[in-house]
């Protein structure tokens, strides 16, 4: 069924293909993966018509450009760019049909990092343990577009339904994450919980879509050494040798051995996800859930 | 068995119990009771080498008030078939392994293939299982630098686990041996071979034992 499809004319830096990702199979190893910014993902599909689990494309900063093998009803969400169907300017954010042959580019976003092209019937790829998304992490699902790659596309439903276009949701000038914190906030001293207060972080170039890199002042820590591997939560906020945080986002590995001090709530990840590099970043810790143990116990570091 | 419960988040709760064997214990109670429909709805049990980690929990703070009532049995190690995987001992670093455990080669491989070994865990990717079973004289240090690509299949020691490279990827293990089973695969039911709880024997292909001829690998810790 290659009329169903389009060929990848630019793939621009990084463009995969994304869904909801795949859920429950950590304990083999499998990171959840899908849309970094799930409600731009989610939106996309709305607007053609489809449903939030189809797949759409996922770009990095420079978005991409598709050449169609078959009418296609078209939107782009995430980070706001130029849409061009043949060249001419047509609306980002809503539904936009695209004639068979036309070339559809998504252009470099004016803000943010990631945007979604959603096509009516999704992006069709062989699903692993249920889900088409690339995990960059693993390998799993269908690899990274290349130059010249064709793409087989899902059935065209019918109408879109009744989704106007959605003004962008704007980029912050300043990413700020809440911090549940814990399961390991007490491998660090209270400096160092104060420099995750406190101090100012900011996004580094070498983030992606394993975890969200920070540049900045150096957590201090209580404790030496490694922790035993244990399982990791989307959003975790694992902090390395070098003391400065790493925020898990969906590629991110299933276990590992570095203290996490606290986690991000999942529906800050999608502005975590579209922070350029430089971004500063302000963490606001909130403290354990009230049901835990205290954060300090005996014994452990000192001010 | 002590348990101490961790918040992760505001959906997450990580059990933190004293040793490996105990993990295991408390992950096979933690199947029983979601099979049996006495575990509140989770996403995801990711056990690990202290502790089993529950994800997608609605109220993390109810479960985490009821564990100090739980009855854990203590693992059953006899409950579930053996997976067999043949090895050919040629790893590189066979011998640096056997210098560790003040044997030969040819001793060590006995002492690998002779033991039985149980999937504790699962991570670094999908498929790798953390295998169990080496006593703890046997335990042997990662590499200072880890090499920048360990062959798919190697079979590898660190720390008091065994494991198999389920693809090339970088990796600090000690390499002394390969195998050709299929790790991983997508199209299988499970995709992974390796899951929490099996057990696993190396079966070494005869003639095989020894390390291969070649220069020292990158990377080697002194």
């Amino acid at each position: 069924m290659t009329d169903s499809a389009f060929v990848v004319v630019r793939p621009g830096a990084l463009t995969t293909v994304q869904d909801l990702g795949r859920v429950g199979h950590a304990h083999l190893g499998v990171p959840r993966s899908g849309a970094l910014d799930q409600p731009a993902h989610r939106l996309a599909n709305r607007l053609v018509g489809n449903t939030e689990g189809a797949a759409t494309l996922e770009t990095t900063l420079t978005g991409c450009a598709v050449r169609l093998r078959r009418p296609a009803t078209v939107a782009v969400t995430g980070a706001p760019c130029p849409v061009t169907v043949d060249g001419r300017p047509v609306a980002w954010g809503a539904a936009v049909r695209v004639p068979t042959g036309a070339l559809l580019e998504a252009g470099t976003a004016a803000q943010g990092v990631r945007s979604y092209v959603a096509f009516d019937g999704g992006v069709e790829a062989e699903p692993v343990l249920g889900s088409r998304a690339t995990d960059v992490l693993s390998g799993l699902g269908p690899a990274p577009l290349v130059d010249g790659a064709v793409l087989r596309l899902g059935p065209p439903g019918g109408p879109a339904p009744g989704v106007d276009g959605v003004p962008h949701r704007g980029v912050a000038p300043q990413l700020v994450l809440p911090v549940v914190l814990g399961p390991r906030d007490d491998w660090f001293t209270p400096a160092g919980l104060r420099t995750l207060a406190t101090g100012e972080f900011r996004v580094s170039a070498a983030s992606n879509r394993i975890g969200l890199r920070t540049e900045g002042p150096s957590l201090e820590r209580a404790k030496d050494g490694e922790l035993a591997s244990e399982g990791m939560a989307l959003g975790a906020l694992q902090v390395p040798p070098d003391g400065r945080p790493v925020l898990f986002l969906a590629d991110h590995p299933t276990t590992g051995g570095y203290p996490v001090v606290g986690v991000v709530p999942e529906p800050y990840l999608a502005a975590a996800a579209q922070a350029v590099p430089g971004t500063p970043v302000r963490f606001t810790p909130l403290g354990r859930v009230s049901w835990g143990p205290p954060a300090r116990r005996t014994g452990v570091g000192g001010p | 068995m002590t348990l101490r419960s961790l918040p992760v988040g505001e959906h997450g709760l990580l059990i933190e119990v004293d040793s490996g064997e105990a993990a295991e214990a408390l992950h096979a109670e933690l199947l029983r009771r979601a099979a049996a429909r006495k575990l509140p709805a989770v996403r995801e049990i990711v056990p690990a080498a202290r502790t089993v980690f529950l994800d997608g929990l609605a109220d993390p703070g109810r479960l985490a008030a009821e564990l100090p009532g739980w009855r854990i049995p203590p693992l059953d190690r006899g409950d579930s078939e053996i997976v067999e995987v043949s090895v050919r001992y040629d790893g590189p670093d066979l011998a640096e392994v056997a210098k560790r455990w003040g044997v030969t080669p040819e001793e060590a491989v006995r002492i690998h293939s002779g033991t039985e070994f149980r999937v504790a865990f699962c991570g670094f990717a999908p498929g790798f299982g953390y295998l169990t079973g080496l006593p703890e004289r046997f335990h042997v240090p990662r590499h200072a630098t880890p090499r920048t690509r360990v062959p798919v299949g190697s079979v590898a020691l660190a720390g008091g686990y065994t494991g198999v490279y389920p693809r090339s990827s970088p990796g600090g293990w000690q390499l002394i041996g390969t195998t050709d089973a299929v790790l991983w695969d997508a199209a299988r039911e499970p995709a992974a071979l390796f899951t929490p709880g099996t057990r696993v024997r190396f079966i070494p292909v005869p003639g095989t034992a020894g390390p291969a001829p070649g220069p020292p690998p990158e990377g080697t810790a002194p």
